[in-house]
């Protein structure tokens, strides 16, 4: 879970968006922030349950938590690298 | 592997026809997120839908899947979902995607690069490509 004190320094609301969209626009945005940044990325896709984590850890990045929304879940990740 | 030492996504793309070229983009976007390089050999009907011709209308459907296709489309249209083209400039943008066009398609059909959209990166002979997708990790015929 997320503690409310890890506040996302970007937020990417990417809940219209279907597989992969959600997944590249948190690359993307991964990618423009700077190292120990937190970024929030919202999803309604099913295939980013599995594939964000697994983006993340490949990455090299720290999934930070994963929380359950109304109709979509919110991913956080701070860029570590 | 590449040069640079990344696994390689090896693609060569023979239809095209919206429901191959969709895999084509969602599948090389998959291979960028997880650190692939991605080279694509578009060749006859999967070349021809990367002219600057055929950018007025999206790409139709097989005849095989025709009594599906409009609801399919309308979904399409309903949840955003964006084109092959507009995945395919997604995955670039984030990694290194190469498309190349088949020379003997081009020559049988008097083409030349121009005739198609920046997308396309060079035009490649088959000889050249095999040489390429030799070392890919993943190999696919759309």
């Amino acid at each position: 879970m997320v503690t409310e004190e890890v506040k996302a320094t970007r937020v990417v609301d990417a809940r219209g968006s279907v597989c992969p969209g959600p997944l590249m626009a948190l690359i993307g945005a991964v990618r423009e922030q700077k190292v120990g940044d937190v970024i929030a990325v919202y999803s309604g896709d099913t295939g980013s349950r599995t594939d964000i984590p697994l983006w993340v850890k490949k990455a090299g990045h720290e999934l930070v938590g994963v929380v359950d929304r109304a109709g979509y879940a919110e991913f956080v990740v701070r860029k570590m690298r | 592997m590449g040069d640079n030492g990344n696994e390689r996504l090896a693609m060569v793309v023979f239809s095209g026809t919206m429901d191959r070229l969709m895999p084509v983009g969602i599948l090389a976007s998959g291979a960028v997120a997880m650190g692939m390089d991605v080279d694509i050999f578009l060749t006859f009907w999967g070349l021809q839908a990367f002219s600057k011709r055929a950018q007025g209308a999206p790409p139709k459907f097989s005849a095989d899947y025709a009594d599906m296709a409009p609801m399919f489309a309308q979904v399409m249209k309903q949840k955003n979902v964006p084109s092959p083209i507009e995945t395919l400039k997604t995955a670039k943008k984030l990694g290194n995607v190469k498309i190349h066009a088949c020379t003997m398609t081009m020559d049988l059909l008097g083409q030349t690069k121009d005739d198609f959209i920046d997308l396309v990166d060079r035009t490649t002979g088959v000889g050249e490509f095999m040489e390429l997708a030799k070392d890919a990790k993943i190999t696919l015929f759309v």
